[in-house]
């Protein structure tokens, strides 16, 4: 048989005219298509979960593939998908602390008396909120807020 | 191998009978590869270690995108890499066996089921055809037509129906570039000998900003790979609104499924 020159799937390696073949290495979406769906299925011996793969398979497939190119173009989004990104975990729980507190002052802030809710409110925070001390908002912030006519 | 760490057998390809790997190719683990042998076929295969290549760790690892990408990269070079030299049929991900007696069994088995299916991809190749919406869309018509737009209407409202009507209009496109893609697929899967449309690929995944309207996989004899080619060339001047890619020559991943034998080719 004879060999084929450049076999392997690696990319769009034929430059036709009329067609974009972008050169580029082994288009990685492609490659999990085929490696990960494709194939002689075969049970084995081990049990791995293909349904497990599928779910991974589409997640990978917007995440990695083309990442460079993709970047290229700007298109960034993973790098703030919190779930994508795991050094951007603990951004995501502060946004969740941040919002949740946004929702208290808001729900405060509509408290009919200002005075009694600022009293009653503050001395309350430190102990029983679950907001990390090192975010407590300093009450010379929420009193103008709270405070408002 | 008792002294050495447990290990699995983790599969390929499989091929003809006598075939042996190309020394120095290694596997997802860095393992050199062997044959195990059947009858009338052998299996090319790699000894991975337990500890990473067993149900629980496999499973643990495919939680990590860098692992998997690493894996499935060594998977595929190991296929393509024999597939250069002879007919082979490629085995999906993570096919794993206790060790080579088990996997003999498998060949054995499975004997009739492989060899014919070895039978249907020899001398043939997969070839990769996508194809995206023009970058190029349609020159919005000339609709000075359109009897809401007098110039009684209020602005607002103007701007919102000429919206309506680009939107309108960019549906249409979009919609005849999919009927086109269509047209495409049919096209070159007369010059092939099978076809596949594999789903859709996301734009993120894809890096290109023009939605994707067909990613097709087609089994070409190779001695037809020129004329395949020329259709794809001959498709792409005759839809200009599609911008066609070609990837490939691909081992015939989409082609060695069981259950596409005996199938209805589309």
């Amino acid at each position: 048989m004879s060999e084929l020159s450049g076999y392997g799937g690696s990319g769009p390696l034929s430059h036709l005219p009329g067609t974009s073949a972008a050169p580029q290495p082994a288009n990685l979406a492609d490659l999990l298509e085929r490696v990960l769906d494709k194939g002689i299925v075969i049970a084995g011996d081990i049990r791995i979960n293909l349904l497990d793969i599928e779910l991974l398979t589409i997640r990978i497939r917007l995440l990695i593939a083309s990442v460079d190119r993709a970047r290229e173009m700007g298109i960034d989004w993973w790098e703030h998908d919190p779930s994508l990104s795991s050094n951007r975990r603990d951004l995501a729980l502060e946004n969740q602390h941040l919002r949740e507190r946004i929702a208290r002052l808001e729900t405060s802030g509509r408290a009919p008396a200002v005075p009694e809710d600022a009293e009653e409110y503050d001395p309350a925070e430190a102990p029983d909120r679950d907001t990390p001390p090192a975010r407590t908002t300093p009450r010379t912030r929420r009193s103008p807020r709270t405070g408002l006519p | 191998m008792s002294a050495h760490p447990p290990t699995n057998t983790w599969l390929y390809v499989i091929t003809e009978a006598g075939r042996s790997a190309p020394p120095g190719l290694t596997g997802v683990a860095g393992e050199p590869l062997h044959a195990v042998s059947g009858p009338g076929l052998t299996a090319l295969a790699g000894a991975v270690p337990r500890s990473d290549f067993d149900e629980g760790p496999v499973r643990t690892h495919l939680e990590d995108a860098v692992w998997l990408e690493h894996a499935v990269r060594a998977h595929h070079h190991v296929v393509s890499s024999l597939a250069r030299t002879a007919p082979v049929l490629p085995l999906r991900f993570a096919v794993l066996y206790r060790d080579d007696q088990r996997a003999a069994a498998m060949l054995m088995e499975r004997r009739d089921e492989l060899t014919a299916a070895l039978r249907r991809i020899a001398g043939r190749v997969e070839w990769g055809v996508k194809a995206y919406l023009g970058p190029a869309d349609p020159p919005p018509d000339v609709d000075g037509g359109d009897p809401r737009q007098d110039p009684s209407t209020r602005p607002g409202t103007a701007y919102l129906l000429r919206r309506q009507a680009r939107h309108r209009r960019q549906e249409q496109a979009h919609q005849q570039a999919a009927n086109d893609a269509l047209r495409v697929h049919t096209a070159l899967a007369r010059s092939a000998a099978s076809a596949v449309c594999h789903p859709l690929q996301q734009s993120g995944a894809t890096g290109s900003a023009e939605p994707m309207l067909l990613n097709g996989a087609y089994l070409v004899e190779q001695t037809l790979t020129a004329a395949f080619h020329e259709a794809v060339v001959a498709l792409s001047t005759r839809f200009p609104g599609l911008r066609l890619e070609t990837t490939g020559p691909w081992p015939p991943y989409s082609f060695t499924a069981v259950s596409d034998f005996g199938g209805d080719p589309p």
